[in-house]
């Protein structure tokens, strides 16, 4: 048997600081995510932590952590692995640049991936399968996209929001209904005792072959239900039934679960796809999976969704892209650099 | 800071773009724009109209940036699109470099300005409050427009922004 290819792989493009060491692309040997330590006390639910400062504090323990959990030492690591776009340049060079010296120092490759892109090998993750050519659905707070997979390495990009991501239209609702922040686990959780039908809130499909999405409009839809057309009205949120709430978050994850799945199996079948990827923090949404299984049931196309605890951020995943890139020699060079936005 | 205050109603999200892109048009560089306004109050397409008077190409590429906090767009000048959605003060504005972003080549743009007043107060911003007004109608204040806006908004109606 042939030693697997280990790889240690970083990610700091927006709020979480996260290390984990991955064999062969797919056995997740250690995966930390800095909020999960516990490094700092909660104050009133999950603080964004923008600020390089943040990051900086939390990539040494994150990376300890990472070795401490997989029982290996710098000797086993075969290269090393970092998001470099899309995100934030201030919060990204922080893994870049510790990267490049753990690259440098211990003369390992470096690899740079692409974090919207390693979302879908996070469907891959610990449950390696064949599954492309893929259609595949990144849907979180940041993106909601569209691509056509012919491997981990060439993506095509269909369609994506044109406006708000879905994972920010459930935050956005989660506030207008007064539901704590992060909003997708609170709507779901709230939408369980709900009517998914009670109330018809628009789906936005734009042009016929449209695969593009908008997410705006249901936000807005969603206001106007509450407040009034012309929000001169009281809100009446505050004196809301949890039944009522609890009807208009199933009814509003219903619309955009709706959306989803239709444009999704749309895409899949104007490019013949044979598998369905999904993945992002939105894919954590049980509505959303059992949606889209559901369809992809009835149309015979194969469907893969990542673990739940591989939907959110996480460096697991940047070292299961990274793995492919370096079995197919793409590696970085030491003056790797951040991008804000991603290819 | 100047006294004057431009009142428009905007009466469709075409009306809020066409305004978006006419103010955008008259921009030279170095402008901030605080933008407040509620949710669906209409600051995403006040700012796709902006990324067309700046000739930002492709306008569908113009998206919130609440989860990415800001999003840059190159144009005749870079549009700098920042959310203050999820920050919880405004020194978190400084600790994202905000200052390197006020530059005689960008346009900056904060929505949800109104959490970060503290910071953005220092550097003279234009400010756009939009109000719902109506389900597609919508009332916009600009204070402290440059004097070009000025001249160009006032005593203009609305529905001759288009041409």
């Amino acid at each position: 048997m042939t030693k697997p290819t280990i790889i240690l792989g970083l990610e700091s493009s927006c709020d979480e600081t996260a290390a984990a060491i991955v064999a062969d692309g797919h056995n997740v040997l250690s995966n930390v995510v800095a909020s999960q330590i516990k490094l700092h006390e909660k104050y009133g639910g999950v603080v964004p932590e923008i600020a390089a400062r943040a990051h900086l504090e939390h990539l040494l323990p994150v990376l300890e952590s990472a070795f401490e959990q997989a029982n290996l030492t710098r000797d086993d690591i075969d290269a090393v692995a970092v998001a470099n776009c899309p995100g934030l340049t201030p919060a990204l060079i922080v893994a870049v640049t510790a990267a490049k010296t753990l690259a440098w120092v211990w003369q390992k490759p470096l690899i740079a991936v692409n974090h919207v892109h390693s979302h879908l090998q996070s469907v891959l993750l610990e449950k390696p399968s064949e599954c492309f050519p893929a259609l595949a659905l990144i849907v979180s707070g940041g993106h909601t996209s569209l691509y056509h997979c012919a491997n981990p390495l060439e993506l095509k990009i269909l369609g994506r929001t044109i406006d708000d991501a879905a994972g920010e239209a459930f935050d956005k609702v989660a506030m207008i209904l007064n539901l704590p922040y992060p909003g997708g686990p609170s709507i779901e959780k709230c939408a369980n005792n709900g009517n998914p039908k009670a109330i018809r809130f628009p789906r936005s499909m734009l042009d016929k072959d449209s695969l593009d999405f908008s997410f705006s409009g249901i936000k807005t839809a969603v206001l106007y239900h509450c407040r009034g057309q012309n929000m001169l009205g009281e809100d009446r949120v505050p004196a809301m039934s949890d039944q009522e709430k609890a009807d208009i978050a199933a009814s509003f994850q219903a619309a955009v679960v709706d959306v989803l799945v239709k444009k999704t199996i749309r895409a899949a079948k104007q490019v013949s796809a044979k598998s369905v990827m999904l993945g992002g923090g939105v894919a954590a949404n049980t509505a959303l999976r059992n949606a889209l299984q559901q369809r992809c049931d009835q149309e015979s196309i194969q469907l893969f969704i990542a673990q739940k605890k591989y939907c959110t951020d996480n460096a697991a995943m940047i070292a299961g892209l990274a793995y492919h890139k370096l079995k197919a020699n793409l590696l970085a060079p030491l003056s790797l650099e951040p991008q804000a936005q991603g290819a | 800071m100047n006294d004057t205050q431009i009142e428009i109603t905007s009466r469709s999200v075409d009306e809020t773009i066409a305004l978006g892109r006419k103010i955008a048009q008259l921009c030279q560089g170095g402008e901030l724009i605080a933008l407040i306004g509620q949710l669906g109050a209409g600051k995403t397409h006040l700012i796709k109209g902006i990324a067309q008077g700046l000739d930002v190409e492709q306008i569908n590429d113009v998206t919130s940036p609440t989860f990415t906090l800001i999003n840059e767009y190159p144009g005749r000048l870079y549009l700098v699109h920042i959310d203050a959605y999820r920050l919880e003060n405004a020194q978190q504005l400084e600790q994202l470099g905000f200052d390197e972003y006020i530059d005689p080549d960008n346009v900056t743009v904060v929505e949800w300005a109104d959490r970060v007043t503290q910071i953005i107060d220092e550097y003279d911003p234009i400010t756009i409050r939009m109000h719902h007004d109506g389900p597609t109608q919508r009332k916009i204040q600009i204070q402290n427009p440059t004097p070009d806006i000025t001249q160009a908004l006032q005593n203009q109606k609305p529905k001759r922004l288009d041409s």
